[in-house]
């Protein structure tokens, strides 16, 4: 019954974006033109970059790409239907549907974004299906933190300060693995020397899912 | 008789952190290279470490309590907590940057530990500026006790598990000598383990102060 419940919510997230599909052009759009003057700034000035960089900088790229993404969460419905969702709702299915469907639209920023990035900077990428996991750990980690963080946010008044300031602070350890884990795929180290740094970031994933669906219902009753 | 029995532990508190200084500056040091004489850093950094997890933890159970039974007074309690446990974060910075100093020859150095304190601060700030963003005193408890649990949860992360992965000067890392089984000889022991209890019992009583002329504002103004 739950699991209904948040694939239903699912879906009206997916109709929503749907119908006004500018905020995922605009999404698509942020990321490009990020990507862009990074290239500008860096690849087209000094004709390279130090692998090291391309990775650190990719990162920045999507953790800002994230915050603007997930930041609309909780903000782009008016208050009245938010309570509307309340009433028939439970707020673990909110906060898991918001999860599920932010770490969808993350996927889909990495996919496009590293697509993207690798065409204008190049790719040093010695591991690309390694590479590959430590995006979809990321993905899932960006949407999982961001989404609590921005139901937070979202009650406060100031919500886009509000999101920048907690949220920066609070990714940080999931940033660093993702460092660590996706310099390795850079340096083209073996997954199976990896596990560890697989196993704290999926463990780390799934404390900020936990957590998520313990607290949010705290949040979420008015 | 009954006086005696609310206020014992402040005067062991005293008795302890005299002992601490006592022994702690003429007590006898095992000698370890590099660190020398300033091992007795030992009684009053590592402690102030020690200190400030204690009273973000009793913060943390405060705002538990503050979300099951919705009373103010705990998030007092709680929001108190993280101020004096911020004011032993401070102190453990500075005690560690004198030493770090003297020892590595630098004030701030790239160190996981330290950046990791330095992360700590910034999401315990955003938890203070999360508290002035909201009008509403209900509001205002319930989004920053759900803030400070998810906070101490990833700070806990932060500062147990990162360090562990990477490798560094700090004491106690990458094979340097620490307060482990073969360098902590007894006799630091019998002042290290006095020296965590005294600092922690100041800690909470310094909190006690600070809750209590709280409360007297409160009623002040009402």
């Amino acid at each position: 019954m739950a699991l209904t419940e948040i694939f239903v919510l699912i879906r009206k997230e997916m109709q929503l974006e749907w119908r006004n599909k500018y905020a995922i052009h605009g999404l698509v759009l942020y990321l490009a033109a990020t990507i862009f003057i990074c290239y500008l700034s860096f690849k087209a000035k000094q004709q390279s970059i130090h692998p090291i960089m391309w990775n650190t900088l990719f990162w920045i790229i999507l953790l800002f790409s994230a915050v603007n993404a997930v930041g609309k969460s909780f903000t782009q419905e008016s208050a009245n239907r938010n309570i509307f969702y309340y009433t028939f709702a439970k707020p673990e299915s909110v906060i898991f549907s918001k999860i599920i469907y932010n770490t969808l639209v993350m996927l889909g920023v990495s996919l496009i974004g590293i697509f993207f990035y690798s065409w204008v900077m190049g790719n040093p990428v010695g591991n690309m299906p390694l590479y590959l996991v430590s995006l979809v750990l990321g993905a899932i980690g960006f949407a999982s933190t961001l989404s609590l963080v921005a139901g937070i946010a979202a009650q406060g008044e100031n919500s886009a300060t509000l999101m920048a300031v907690m949220s920066f602070p609070l990714i940080i350890p999931l940033l660093l693995l993702l460092l660590k884990l996706s310099k390795s795929a850079l340096d083209g180290i073996s997954l199976s020397e990896n596990w560890d740094e697989i196993a704290i970031l999926g463990a780390l994933d799934i404390i900020v899912i936990v957590f998520s669906g313990i607290l949010f219902p705290y949040i979420w009753k008015h | 008789m009954e006086t005696l029995k609310r206020h014992y532990w402040k005067i062991l508190s005293i008795i302890l952190l005299i002992y601490t200084v006592y022994a702690g500056f003429n007590g006898q040091v095992p000698r370890q290279p590099i660190l020398n004489e300033t091992i007795r850093n030992l009684y009053f950094h590592v402690t102030m470490w020690f200190t400030m997890i204690f009273l973000l933890g009793t913060s943390v159970y405060h705002s538990i309590q503050y979300l099951r039974k919705s009373d103010l007074k705990s998030d007092l309690i709680s929001s108190t907590y993280v101020e004096v446990g911020m004011v032993f974060a401070v102190l453990g910075l500075i005690t560690g940057s004198v030493w770090a100093k003297f020892t590595w020859g630098d004030w701030w150095t790239n160190d996981p530990k330290l950046n990791s304190v330095a992360i700590g601060l910034l999401i315990y700030l955003a938890y203070s500026l999360v508290r002035s963003s909201m009008p509403d005193e209900m509001q205002k408890a319930r989004i920053s006790s759900v803030y400070n649990i998810f906070a101490f949860v990833i700070f806990m992360v932060l500062i147990w598990i990162l360090p562990r992965m990477t490798d560094s000067l700090h004491p106690g890392n990458g094979g340097n000598p620490a307060f482990s089984k073969m360098d902590l000889d007894n006799r630091m022991r019998m002042v290290f383990y006095p020296a965590i209890i005294g600092w922690t019992l100041l800690g909470f009583w310094i909190a006690q102060l600070r809750i209590r002329i709280k409360n007297l504002e409160q009623q002040n103004e009402l």
